[in-house]
């Protein structure tokens, strides 16, 4: 930036390995005062590390951290907190049965002071809410909030303590476009009050709107800094992805008869996920269609829908032309529904068991892998071996506890169980969360390989550009509702922001009545 | 320092944890003995004698060890589904009064079928006793370990209740016992004139029949899935609730045949003294034997080995028998302890 810049935070050289993974090779970085840096890069090129040795939690085996001039100790978890280094975390880390206020001042005050001086961090907030535009009540439970909304509470317990430097973790995964330009005014209104911001984002566009420099991360290695001036987001990506980046080849496939539908499917509420409201959707031959939303709009309740996990409380699944009469996951998986699951370590695979063991997981009770109640452990055996051989899954060998396998590798395994019973129908639910550009360039390539051969692809995702890219139509969820069906290139990504923020959907008495 | 977990545990470091807590159990018990005024290997050498040392003290040690296979059969099977069953106590009274209720004469059929229909009756009394905590948990949520441990408690009170009552034995001189077994409805014994009974075959095939069903089976397969990971169960389609109450009438099966085998190959009858607590060792001899079926069997022949060495040893050695109970808690103790220095690796940073 000018000349006379300040330095608020700068890491240098700094190198962490993990046994045979370098996960930092000398990586730099530094931000001025007034400045707002972007950390580029994408899922496991080393941005979460070292975000983690900065705040001291991994002890960097070279380099060193200093803020404001002064050189941090390794290791020590405070020091960065204590220098007035806050980040705000992806995964937000707030009491929700906390009132907003509650939540800020949590760990500020002294426990062993009699007056919590209530009223006078109330008005703090309110100044601080009010001078950064981050609208929201003092008082409200974070419960009630919205995702949005937390954020926002987020940002105001480390501007609450007197924060220098700000690091904000992928804030936008959670927000629509809207959401986006609001949280983009705040920060500039930080930086105009000095602070510093370090950015980390896989977002091109974000970055070049908000940052003013660039860090590129690949693979652990820096793979360059530019001023975003001086760039565009073609030249960002070659640096990221190590080559420029190809969309994925989307030539059209045959349209055929609808294979699964939904007809105003209501969900129950459990309390536990948000409900879909009288949602209808057709999932037709050789076409994939995307489902865009902020998350936690009923996601969830759509993928465990057509899942067969959950049954509709009202509406059918209607399966071919047939309504669905039983729906439960075993019937889902024979009706030839081939199941993704959104969390790969949670509900796709079992840690402890072996590849094999998770490869026959939803169909071990069919004629392929046993009979009269004893297993065929010879040709489950044969079916992991053709699935790593297939589907490329990296691995010691079929008797591995899936655990020790990479993500990349558990989602292959994932895919070829699904994929070798040529399923019909396809739900991908956040098939390429946190993988590496190969392993989503893959799985890319085999959910249009399965369109082209015919198969009917239902593709959730919260990252709109891959829904953008990959599908045919998309819709939107937000709220439990689901928006009409767009084509391809019908919408910009603002427009379908608007409607991801609850907008142009009819207002829900119709339903009430 | 913090503690890591080591991915990928060579064979010598899983089987290394039962030989470190033995070891360590060992010196702990010679420093007791020290303690008590003797002579430490003294003690250990009388204890291993008493337990192995002549056929008669082995078929004892045997003997012993029959209701604890069972009982911790019962534990493993239900800990491998996460299945917290601490009620294997009343299901083995379950086993040994559906003995005593048919094995008493009423039966009329003829001698070769009693036998094996009182074997069925009390599995499916031990299995009835544990699917009531089984279907309160699948049903509405209720702890099953809240439930199968207070079952116990009201169980033998029921048994109480019935030896004092309708199923006093007449000729017994006021004393809470039930009837004596028929002839036909006994145990026999493996060898004539040894005590060791039939029960001990029943229960080494049982580890088996147990072993094979964990491994080759679908069933142990979904009980191990559930156990490992329920929502990912649930998810392939797995029905996890079904699963549970299968591993508890399977759980509540073997802990009945405990209490069959006590009655009908040792005692004859049933008292209230039947189980000095075989449900609730059977957890210990579940754990120290990692919930393996055949790691059972050497688990409760050990746990059975010091009880009866102990004994004694004490009659010897003027050592109280309590060092028999030490022994017990320490290894399981150390068990535990060997198994996380064993799988964990400590990072200085």
């Amino acid at each position: 930036m000018t000349k006379d810049a300040v330095e608020a935070l700068s890491l240098n050289n700094i190198t962490k390995r993990f046994g045979e993974l370098t996960a930092n090779d000398a990586v730099s970085l530094s931000v001025n005062v007034g400045e707002v840096v972007a950390l580029l890069g994408e899922n496991g090129a080393g941005k979460t590390t070292l975000m983690n040795v900065l705040f001291g939690l991994y002890t960097a085996d070279s380099g060193t951290v200093r803020v404001f001039s002064e050189t941090l100790p390794p290791g020590n978890s405070r020091a960065a907190l204590d220098a007035g280094v806050g980040m705000v975390h992806q995964h937000f880390t707030l009491a929700d049965n906390l009132t907003v206020q509650e939540n800020i001042t949590l760990g500020v005050h002294s426990l062993m002071k009699l007056s919590l001086g209530r009223a006078a961090a109330k008005a703090r907030i309110t100044a601080l809410s009010k001078k950064f535009h981050l609208a929201v009540s003092p008082d409200a439970r974070v419960g009630t909030l919205s995702v949005g909304e937390r954020q926002r509470v987020e940002i105001l317990k480390a501007l609450y303590r007197d924060v220098r430097v700000l690091i904000l973790d992928e804030p936008t995964a959670v927000l629509t476009p809207q959401e986006t330009d609001d949280l983009f005014a705040t920060l500039r209104l930080a930086i105009k009050e000095g602070l510093s911001i370090i950015f980390i984002s896989h977002k091109l566009h974000e970055v070049m709107a908000i940052a003013d420099r660039v860090v590129v991360l690949r693979h652990g290695k820096m793979a360059g800094g530019v001023d975003t001036k001086d760039t565009d987001k073609n030249a960002l990506a070659a640096m990221m992805m190590g080559t420029e980046a190809t969309p994925p080849d989307v030539s059209p496939a045959k349209l055929g008869a609808p294979l699964l539908a939904l007809r105003n499917v209501t969900t129950p509420d459990s309390g536990s996920i948000p409900i879909l409201k009288s949602v209808s959707l057709e999932l037709k031959a050789g076409q994939i269609v995307g489902l865009a939303g902020v998350s936690g709009n009923g996601q969830a309740a759509m993928a465990d829908v057509v899942g067969g996990v959950l049954n509709p409380r009202d509406g059918h699944v209607v399966l071919g032309t047939e309504i669905v009469q039983k729906w439960t996951p075993r019937i889902a998986v024979q009706s030839g529904i081939a199941r993704i699951p959104e969390d790969r370590h949670k509900t796709g695979t079992i840690a402890d068991f072996d590849l094999v063991e998770n490869a026959i997981l939803e169909r071990y009770s069919s004629k392929d892998f046993s009979k009269g109640g004893w297993l065929n452990w010879h040709k489950s055996r044969a079916f992991a071996d053709r699935i790593i051989d297939k589907y490329d899954v990296r691995c010691p060998g079929s008797d591995t506890p899936i655990r020790l396998l990479s993500g990349g590798n558990m989602q292959k395994l994932i895919l070829g169980r699904v994929l070798e019973a040529n399923p019909q129908i396809i739900l991908a639910n956040q098939p390429v969360r946190g993988l590496d550009i190969g392993a989503v360039n893959y799985v890319h390539s085999q959910l249009l390989a399965a369109r082209k051969r015919g198969a009917a692809v239902l593709l959730i995702s919260e990252d709109l550009d891959e829904v953008m890219a990959l599908s045919d139509v998309i819709h939107v969820i937000s709220n439990g509702r689901l928006s009409p069906e767009f084509k391809r290139g019908e919408m910009t990504p603002a427009q379908l922001g608007l409607w991801m923020a609850g907008q142009g959907f009819q207002t829900d008495t119709a339903h009430a009545s | 320092m913090r503690l890591e977990p080591i991915k990928n545990p060579t064979l010598a470091r899983k089987l290394a944890p039962p030989m470190i807590a033995l070891f360590a159990t060992i010196v702990i018990a010679s420093l007791l003995a020290m303690v008590a005024g003797a002579n430490p290997f003294t003690v250990i050498g009388l204890i291993l004698k008493g337990a192995f040392g002549s056929t008669f003290a082995t078929l004892e040690t045997l003997n012993r060890a029959t209701p604890l296979i069972f009982t911790g059969l019962a534990v493993s099977v239900a800990f491998r589904a996460k299945f917290w069953n601490i009620g294997a106590e009343a299901q083995l009274y379950a086993g040994a009064l559906m003995t005593v209720l048919l094995g008493t004469g009423v039966l009329p059929w003829p001698s070769f079928a009693i036998l094996p229909v009182i074997i069925i009756a009390a599995i499916l009394a031990g299995a009835v006793v544990l699917l009531v905590p089984a279907l309160m948990k699948t049903r509405f949520g209720v702890d099953e370990v809240v439930t199968t441990l207070l079952f116990n408690f009201i169980f033998l009170l029921f048994i109480s209740m019935l030896l004092e009552g309708v199923l006093k034995d007449p000729m017994g001189m006021g004393w809470p016992k039930s009837a004596r077994l028929i002839p036909e409805a006994r145990l026999p014994r493996i060898v004539d004139g040894l005590r060791l009974h039939w029960g001990f075959g029943l229960a080494i095939f049982s580890a088996i029949c147990i072993w094979i069903i964990q491994t080759r089976s679908t069933l142990g397969y979904e009980m191990r899935a559930v156990g490992l990971n329920k929502e990912a169960a649930a998810f392939a389609g797995i029905p996890v609730n079904v699963v549970i109450v299968k591993t508890a009438l399977l759980s509540g099966g073997l802990a009945a045949l405990a209490g069959f085998s006590e009655v009908a190959g040792l005692k004859g009858s049933l008292t209230l003294d039947l189980s000095p607590g075989f449900g609730y060792t059977g957890i210990i001899v579940a754990m120290l034997a990692l919930l393996n079926p055949l790691g059972v069997v050497v688990a409760a022949l050990f746990v059975a080995g010091i009880f009866v060495g102990a004994d004694s040893m004490s009659r010897a050695a003027d050592v109280p028998t309590y060092l028999a109970d030490i022994m017990l808690a320490t290894a399981l103790l150390l068990m535990v302890l060997a198994i996380m220095l064993t799988r964990f690796r400590v990072v200085r940073e």
